[in-house]
């Protein structure tokens, strides 16, 4: 072996780290995206849709800290961004009335105590198992939250639930936040804050310890961990996380009612974080934002939007578990290899096919649903800029055309982007 | 009084004997691939609009025995193709598979036949008071569910104990493996057992359906009180499915006719009742607004204190 | 496998086309939103809700419209969810509607309206006015009132005063049972019934007063069989939608047959379900004439032509038209959009509706002044029947405008004063 006496020396720990652009050239692009979006997309259903998507980011990452780091399946996480949404609004309209000096922008802090108070508190009995009583307990927990709104109405607010007001409390800096704009640009902050903090948290031994609970907790027992121990403070940290959400859902809605705590609450952040992707750190933030497009622009247009996320979550399930920050991150060998471009012809004529029979799907569930649901006298409906007579047959057939079209045509492409992925990935030594 | 107690106790018995159906399906499902199915509720919805539809071209009778075949042929179908896949990928993606299955069948469901509530209705052969007691009367229909109930309660414990098929799902609860190497097809067991679990889901939903409504949200009415109901009993214990549902029925139509509240109660008990205004929201609420969420208390208590349930012997 | 990210991605892909799938709206036309439940337990009620507003639109249209323009009424549904109430109201508010109608419940109507303010403060050029027809907390013009609110139904007290009006006559009834839903108005109903029987009638015992929680309660024995234990001779009740069907339903089965004092228990499905077991039980009180006997011609009419079109529907909330009508007048009035400027023309308008009667749309807090009627469920004397049922509401009481008014506590804060 050569010698190293003209290469230079450098230590283990040198190479280990990557180079400071690569560390946090993401996040910086990211906060640099973040602060143009609104300058960027100027409808006016933009900006509320954006602070939307912003509080589902930060509660999706709170969730991932459990499902994907911690492999607790939990169907109650929405309590904790419940709860510390309301103590959040309580003390937003503490603020108003009795000046106690609580700045908006700090009031996700007040969102964060209570989900973390909530979750040191619910923690401690349910984190002793993980597994399906885990799952069992946290909906328990969940119908329980949901149930008590009525009971304790004082803090909950009972049926109306607690209303607040941002512009009544103290300002910093002169700041009011009476606009969506402004409100934007806090949550944008909170969202970088809070994601950089759990990015962190996963670096940290609780973090990776969290990992190691989750696909071998005898032998991190064995290791000297306390498996109940690292479930415990992933559980409490996930809380924080959903009280800051909670608190940012205060600020920006300044309304919370028991919903926030319900099961259809808990049931959206598992399937936008599944079908993100719950094997990486990016993964629920594509799906939170995915999701919250698809709820809140498809809703405009469909009554049916949510049975085409179902479908969408099934499909996930099935056939794609990795999720689509998954799905984006196998291609990673193929970008590195740098065939990336060999997959446009595949993909192109895959995607076309899929257009197709999804066009026709699309159709003839509209179609039903229009069938079902129209009011009387009604016969004609707007789909693809084209009217339809539901009640004819021309408009049902051509559908059903296309689904056995792009059935077909699934079938020739499929196999043929397969290959192309397979072979672009292969490593380049191989060929 | 003691009317209110009769009374309250026949309401209790029809609920509990219905939860029953449900859960018994539940727990046989999971004590066989230890997979809690989040679609049972909503099989059992779609027996109720199966039998409805049937209901408006035939009447009532028919949809009794034809729409639970269809749920049963539909549940085995979803275990073949749908979780039979998910199997291999652990119990949480299946958890998260059934609760897709679930969320897709109430969009269907809307989908098919609106969001508006349907207006099932049982026969008319049984829309009539069965006695009068004191003050209030008892409808023909409901005895009519308890006797449904307890039949598939008597027909289940006959075919688990009594035929051979049932011998084989009963050592496949406790010792799939050795099963499967007996030579039994163990995943034919599995789609057999899923088929009969929903196909209970479904009669359940058929004759529920006109006392319970139907409508699309009817799933989530009963979804979460099963599982509390399956866990509390135990998981994979037809007897602690018995046992809780009777004992969550009988509970929870109880706390709505007592008037109780908590002060009371803790003032029985020698507690006094401080007045601080943060607490009092708790001593003022009775026992019957609580009713809603003791089955969930009993749940997280049970699970804390004995997981396994009170008659099962395993947590997952 | 590679099929299926295909399909993955094509879903993904699929929706972001379905979002360009459906058509968009009509073009020059003054925009009402009506944010009800249009789906879920109280979906009739807010679908034939819809239904009455489409067809008043259609009356205003059909006379000219208003300002050269004619009017559209789009749905948005609320599901009773303040929260998804508020979330419909900024897509309202993005799409540049200037009027909002809603009614169900009183607990998204709390929401609304204190929305409504907020954004009204905050956007003075972008103004929104909140019509509130059907939400009868009194709370919403006492201390909740605000200028951007006008109710066009009697509140809850002004309707219970006129009930124990009827009650106090009854001598039979000696223990009252009081049940309702868990939230505002359920709570503002128990409130008015217990201080009201008391000054009127002190010798009446209430046995039970009951909340149960909105929405959710299937079966009602229960409920019923602790009345019945309770011996109560009659039962008020502030239920509606679902909530009403399910109670009628099981007080039939479960034999209850003492008289009912209901605010709500008629149409959408309750009179079908209340049927024969309730004729000369159920009473309720309203808002206007309930078309039995003699209805004046101009709610004939109306009615006569709502049900060619909607064989499966009533007119079951007159004060819609009365609603729309008014609003019309006002902005005639106003000669703009201005919703300042629609605003103080509504306020302290007076009207004749559909019913004869005159109306006053009071000045200190938005409150529509308005005589009460109290009605019988019974299948005599019955033109114009309730879910084709046979069953209708027969007039017994009217109780006039002026008898009828209750004070408030309003403080409005008007813009520029």
């Amino acid at each position: 072996m050569p010698t190293p006496t003209a290469a230079r020396m450098i230590s283990v720990a040198d190479a280990a780290r990557p180079s400071p652009l690569r560390r946090y050239g993401a996040w910086a692009a990211a906060a640099v995206a973040l602060a143009l979006l609104p300058h960027v997309l100027r409808a006016p259903a933009a900006v509320p849709v954006m602070n939307q998507m912003g509080i589902a980011v930060v509660f999706a990452l709170s969730y991932n800290m459990l499902l994907g780091q911690g492999g607790m399946l939990s169907f109650g996480h929405a309590v904790y961004f419940g709860v510390g949404g309301f103590l959040a609004a309580h003390a937003l309209n503490l603020a108003a009335q009795q000046g106690l000096w609580l700045p908006v922008p700090l009031v996700p802090i007040a969102g964060g105590l209570g989900g973390l108070l909530f979750a040191a508190i619910v923690g401690s009995f349910s984190t002793n198992r993980a597994g399906t009583v885990f799952a069992m307990i946290s909906l328990g927990i969940a119908e329980m939250m949901a149930a008590s709104a009525l009971i304790f109405d004082r803090f909950f607010g009972g049926e109306e639930g607690i209303t607040t007001n941002r512009a009544k409390a103290a300002s910093l800096g002169g700041l009011h936040f009476t606009t969506d704009r402004d409100v934007y640009y806090l949550i944008a902050v909170w969202v970088l804050i809070s994601a950089a903090a759990m990015y962190v948290f996963s670096l940290t031994p609780a973090g990776r310890m969290a990992n190691a609970v989750r696909d071998n907790p005898e032998r991190t027992e064995f290791v000297g961990y306390s498996q109940r121990w690292v479930r415990y403070v992933s559980f409490c940290a996930s809380g924080l996380f959903a009280g800051v959400a909670g608190g940012l859902f205060a600020v920006n809605y300044e309304i919370l009612t028991a919903e926030n705590m319900g099961l259809n609450a808990s049931g959206s952040v598992l399937l936008m974080t599944y079908i993100g992707g719950i094997g990486t750190f990016a993964g629920p933030i594509l799906g939170a934002i995915v999701f919250t497009f698809l709820q809140s622009m498809l809703s405009d247009y469909t009554s049916v939007w949510l049975l085409y996320l179902g479908l969408v979550f099934l499909a996930a399930v099935l056939f794609v578990p990795v999720g689509l920050a998954g799905v984006l991150a196998m291609h990673g060998p193929a970008w590195r290899n740098q065939r990336f471009g060999r997959l446009a012809g595949p993909y192109l004529a895959a995607a076309v096919v899929t257009l197709v029979t999804l066009v026709g799907v699309i159709g003839c569930l509209e179609m039903v649903y229009f069938f079902v649901s129209a009011p009387a006298g009604q016969v004609t409906k707007q789909l693809f800029w084209l009217t339809v007579n539901v009640y004819t047959a021309t408009p049902w057939a051509a559908f059903l055309a296309l689904i056995v079209l792009g059935g077909l045509g699934m079938r020739w492409a499929g196999p043929r982007a397969a290959a192309a992925f397979a072979d672009a990935s292969l490593p380049r030594a191989a060929r | 009084m003691s009317e209110l107690v009769v009374f309250s106790v026949l309401n209790g018995l029809v609920y509990g004997m219905l939860l029953f159906m449900l859960a018994s399906g539940l727990t046989l499902i999971f004590g066989m691939m230890g997979v809690l199915n989040f679609a049972h509720a909503a099989f059992y919805m779609l027996g109720a609009y199966f039998a409805y539809t049937i209901s408006l071209y035939t009447g009532f009778w028919p949809g009794l025995v034809v729409a639970p075949l269809a749920v049963g042929l539909l549940g085995a179908a979803t275990e073949r193709y749908g979780l039979r896949r998910v199997h291999g990928f652990g119990h949480v993606a299946e958890l998260i598979f059934t609760f897709g299955v679930a969320i897709v069948i109430g969009e269907v469901v809307q989908l098919v036949w609106g969001r508006p509530a349907k207006s099932y209705e049982g026969p008319a052969a049984l829309d009539f008071a069965l006695f009068h007691l004191f003050r209030s009367s008892f409808p023909a229909y409901k005895a009519f569910m308890l006797g449904i109930s307890v039949a598939i309660f008597l027909f289940l414990l006959a075919i688990l104990t009594r035929t051979r098929a049932g011998l084989i799902i009963q050592a496949s609860l406790t010792h799939p493996g050795m099963v499967g190497m007996l030579g039994h097809n163990v995943p034919r067991v599995f789609m057999v057992v899923f088929g009969i679990g929903s196909a209970l889901a479904g009669l359940a939903g058929v004759i529920a359906g006109p006392v319970l409504g139907t409508f699309p949200g009817m799933a989530q009415v009963l979804g979460s009180i099963v599982f509390v109901v399956v866990v509390i009993g135990g998981l994979g214990s037809l007897t602690g499915a018995f046992v809780a549902s009777l004992l969550i029925g009988i509970v929870q139509t109880f706390a709505v006719a007592l008037n109780v509240s908590v002060g009371d109660v803790a003032g029985a008990a020698g507690i006094r009742v401080a007045s601080l205004p943060a607490l009092h929201d708790l001593w003022r609420i009775t026992v019957a607004q609580v009713a809603p969420i003791l089955p969930y208390l009993l749940l997280v208590l049970v699970l804390i204190v004995r997981p396994t349930g009170l008659f099962g012997t395993r947590e997952t | 496998m590679f099929r299926a990210k295909a399909v993955l991605t094509g879903l993904v892909m699929l929706a972001m086309i379905a979002s360009l799938a459906t058509g968009a709206t009509g073009a020059d036309t003054i925009k009402i939103a009506y944010i009800d439940p249009l789906s879920g337990p109280f979906a009739a009620t807010g679908e034939n809700g819809l239904q009455q507003f489409k067809f008043a639109a259609d009356h205003l249209n059909r006379a000219g419209g208003v300002l050269g323009q004619k009017f559209e009424v789009i749905g948005y549904d609320n599901k009773v969810s303040p929260q998804e109430a508020l979330i419909q109201l900024k897509k309202v508010i993005g799409d540049g509607i200037s009027f909002v109608f809603q009614g169900n419940s009183s607990g998204v109507a709390h929401a609304i309206s204190d929305a409504v303010l907020k954004h009204n403060e905050r956007n003075p050029s972008a103004r929104v006015l909140y019509l509130n027809y059907s939400a009868v907390d009194p709370a919403l013009t006492n201390e909740k009132c605000h200028y951007w609110h006008f109710r066009f139904d009697a509140h809850a007290d002004m309707k219970m005063a006129a009930l124990t009006d009827v009650i106090k006559t009854n001598t039979k009834i000696k223990k009252m049972y009081i049940i309702g839903q868990d939230y505002s108005f359920g709570k503002a109903v128990a409130e008015a019934a217990v201080t009201m029987l008391k000054a009127k009638r002190p010798d009446i015992q209430i046995v039970g007063n009951e909340l149960h929680p909105i929405g959710k309660v299937q079966d009602f024995s229960p409920y019923v069989q602790k009345i019945i234990a309770s011996g109560a001779d009659a039962v008020i009740t502030g239920n509606w939608g679902a909530d009403m069907v399910n109670l009628a339903k099981a007080a039939n089965d479960g034999g209850l047959k003492v008289p009912f004092y209901t605010y709500y228990a008629a149409s959408d499905g309750v009179t079908a379900a209340i049927g024969a077991a309730g004729v000369d039980r159920i009473r309720l009180v309203h808002d206007a004439h309930p078309g039995n006997p003699n209805s004046p011609k101009a709610l004939a009419d109306y009615i006569k032509e709502y049900k060619k079109l909607y064989p499966k529907n009533d007119i079951n909330q007159v004060r819609i038209q009365t609603g729309m009508n008014m609003l019309a007048a006002a902005i005639k009035r106003a000669g703009t959009l201005n919703v300042d400027k629609v605003a103080a023309a509504l306020e302290g308008m007076e009207w004749t509706n559909s019913s004869g009667d005159r109306v006053v749309m009071r000045r200190e807090d938005h409150q529509l002044l308005m005589p009460i009627y109290i009605s019988v469920h019974t299948n005599k004397n019955i033109t114009f029947d309730f879910d084709n049922s046979g069953f209708g509401l027969l007039l017994e009481n009217k109780i006039d405008m002026d008898k009828a008014t209750q004070p408030t506590t309003c403080k409005m804060q008007r813009p520029g004063a």
